[in-house]
Formats: structure tokens, C-alpha cells, sequence
């Protein structure tokens, strides 16, 4: 077995819980393996090295503070103080709720001739509004407007008007 | 005869206080132990240890015991210890293992005895080398170790415990005592003498 595949192996070998199965590949690949021998006894001395670290103990007043904070009351939540009785939740809810049904409601109540007259003239103003809204459109409106009344005879296609038409009827 | 873990645990849920301070006596200097393994400081490993005896204590009425209580017990703390950890409130604990140790700090000061001074400075330096090494690993590792060298925890139980497989486990073991190894060589390597001793032995 190679050193890559025995690593996973070794430290359940030198604390003494691998299977017996695992303890002999690990005996056997130690035996061939000088490298991981040494890692081995490595380990060991590691262990020992760490086991040297003196425990502590908890502080005199440990069991104190924690039976204080046992016996204190519960911290209330950050929004418990906004809610100090049940029945003012219930109000403020109803509130809100009626609040909203009222407002979706409103639309509705508006006259529905108006409506449709208000509707149409927003119909009228959004086709034409490309019209109203082209500069030289309007600029040759206020030109026109300046103009002198015509004095040219009006071409018409009334009937009574051209000369024509008499020698015809 | 003595209750059980479980037993007792049952028992506070039952309303029974006593034998939360009988939980409490029993495991609060081995959670102080492992939470300042993992934290460094004494003082922030005791409100660790605090905060997970009164989450034991307000969760007694949900107590189910579908595992031992010990794994429910350490996972409690090693989840508030790692999410301490990731949230900074203890970053002073990333220590390295050449800076000069808190000689003076009261958690690590070891027991009186008449031992030569220098004696008792190299030993302190020594305690000060091998938990800065083990500061030093990751979160996980870290918790790995110590629940495995201190708290002497089967396999099973610290999988349950850091939420992985055996093999993950073994693996996770394996490259944390490889860097202890490798950032403690001083203390566990043979000393050159001994080595080139025994090199001649095989030469012969």
C-alpha cells in the first residue's frame, strides 16, 4: 500500500482503534517504509508532547453566574415593546387591513362617463403626439398664423363657383 | 446507582434542577478545557462554555435523546466556538507561535512546586509552543484535535460532532498532526545524536 493511502490509516493504528485488518497493512507497509516509520514515531512523541499542557479549571464564580443568569428573567424580543397588548395588535391590524380594503375600492367609485371622456381625450393626446411634440410642426403653425389672410380665388370644386359649369347647364 | 447522561438530562426535563447541577459539576471544566483550546483566552472560553450550559439548560423541554449526550453537548459548543471564531469576536487567539507568550495570564500558570525556575520557564515556553501550534490550525481541525487528543473521543462521536464521515475525519486528523508535527519538530523530532546513532547501529 502506498504513503498516501496508509496516512489515513496511521493515526487510527497509533491510537489504538483501527481494526485488526488495518492494524497489519499499516504493520506491513511500516516495516518496508522508513519515511513513514518515522512519521510514526513522530506522532507518538507529538502526543506525548501535547499531553504536557497542564488543564485549567473554570473560575470561582462560574456556577454563580450562570445560576444568575438562569434565574434572570427572559430578555423580552425587540419588538415586544411596540406590541404591549394583544388587543391593540388586533386594532392596529384591523386598521391596516381596512385601510388597504378601502384604498383598493376607490378607483372604483369614480363616475364611469367621466372615465371613459377622460380616457378618450388621453386617446387623443397620445395620437397626436408626435404632431405636438415636432418643433418644426409648430413653427410653421405660428408662420401661418402671421400670414395675411388670402386674396387668391379660392379653387374650389363647389359647383356655383365654376365658370364652367354655367355654360353646362 | 448513578444515572446516566441521559438520564439526567431527562430528569431536568422532568423539572428536575439538581441534576442539571449534576451535568453542570460534571462537564463544565472539560468544556472550559476544550472551548479554551479553541478560543486562547480563559475569560472567552468561560462565556463560551456559559452560553452553551444555559442553551442546554433553555432547550430541556425539547430534549430528546437520539444521541449520547456528550456529542449533544459538544456540538452545542463546537458551533458557538467556530461561529465565534468566523465572526472575529476572538481573533486575538490567532497567535503565532513565535510571539512572546502571556506569561502572566492567569489561565495557564502552572501549579507551585519547587521546581528550579528555569526549569519551570522551560516548560512554560514549551505549554506556550504547543498551544499556539494548535491555534494555528483550521477552525475544524483544531476542533478535531483537541476532541480527539484531550477529550480522548471515539471516531464516530467527533464525526457527529463536526458533522462528517469517519474517513473525512481520519483524513482531517491526519494532516492536522502532520502540520503540529512539522510546526513542533523542535519538541518531537529526534535529537540528531540519537538518529546518527541509531544509523550507525544499522550500519553494523
Amino acid at each position: 500500500m502506498s504513503c498516501e493511502k496508509i496516512s489515513n490509516a496511521l493515526i487510527a493504528y497509533l491510537d489504538g482503534r483501527a481494526s485488526s485488518d488495518e492494524r497489519g497493512v499499516v504493520e506491513a507497509h511500516l516495516k518496508l517504509c522508513a519515511a513513514c516509520q518515522e512519521r510514526a514515531d513522530e506522532f507518538r512523541r507529538l502526543w506525548q508532547v501535547m499531553a504536557e499542557v497542564p488543564a485549567v479549571e473554570p473560575s470561582l464564580g462560574f456556577d454563580a453566574r450562570l445560576r444568575q443568569r438562569i434565574a434572570a428573567p427572559p430578555r423580552p424580543k425587540f419588538w415586544a415593546g411596540m406590541l404591549p397588548a394583544p388587543r391593540f395588535a388586533f386594532s392596529v391590524a384591523l386598521l391596516v387591513a381596512l385601510s388597504v380594503w378601502v384604498g383598493g375600492r376607490q378607483p372604483r367609485s369614480v363616475n364611469p362617463q367621466i372615465a371613459t371622456a377622460n380616457s378618450e381625450e388621453q386617446f387623443r393626446m397620445i395620437k397626436d403626439l408626435g404632431v405636438l411634440e415636432n418643433y418644426d410642426v409648430l413653427s410653421n403653425f405660428d408662420a401661418l398664423s402671421d400670414l395675411p389672410a388670402s386674396t387668391q380665388p379660392q379653387q374650389s370644386s363647389q359647383p356655383g363657383n365654376d365658370p364652367d359649369s354655367g355654360s353646362g347647364g | 446507582m448513578a444515572r446516566s447522561d441521559v438520564q439526567l438530562m431527562l430528569d431536568v426535563k422532568a423539572g428536575d434542577d439538581v441534576s442539571f447541577e449534576l451535568l453542570l459539576h460534571k462537564y463544565r471544566t472539560p468544556l472550559v478545557n476544550f472551548l479554551c483550546r479553541m478560543v486562547k483566552d480563559q475569560a472567552a472560553a468561560e462565556d463560551l462554555a456559559q452560553e452553551v450550559f444555559f442553551r442546554v439548560y433553555r432547550a430541556r423541554k425539547e430534549y430528546s435523546p437520539s444521541a449520547k449526550f456528550t456529542t449533544w453537548l459538544f456540538r452545542i459548543a463546537t458551533n458557538l466556538a467556530l461561529n465565534a471564531i468566523r465572526d472575529g469576536r476572538y481573533r486575538q487567539m490567532q497567535i503565532s507561535i513565535d510571539a512572546p507568550g502571556d506569561e502572566d495570564g492567569p489561565a495557564f500558570q502552572l501549579p507551585a512546586r519547587e521546581a528550579r525556575a528555569d526549569d519551570r520557564l522551560i516548560e512554560r515556553e514549551r505549554n506556550r509552543m504547543i498551544r499556539g501550534a494548535i491555534l494555528t490550525l483550521p477552525e475544524k481541525q483544531r476542533a478535531a484535535v483537541v476532541l480527539h487528543k484531550y477529550h480522548d473521543m471515539d471516531y464516530a462521536e467527533i464525526g457527529k460532532i463536526l458533522g462528517c464521515s469517519e474517513s473525512a475525519l481520519k483524513s482531517l486528523l491526519f494532516r492536522a498532526y502532520e502540520t503540529l508535527r512539522v510546526q513542533l519538530a523542535l519538541l518531537v523530532a529526534r535529537p540528531a545524536t540519537q538518529a546518527a546513532g541509531e544509523g550507525k547501529r544499522h550500519e553494523l
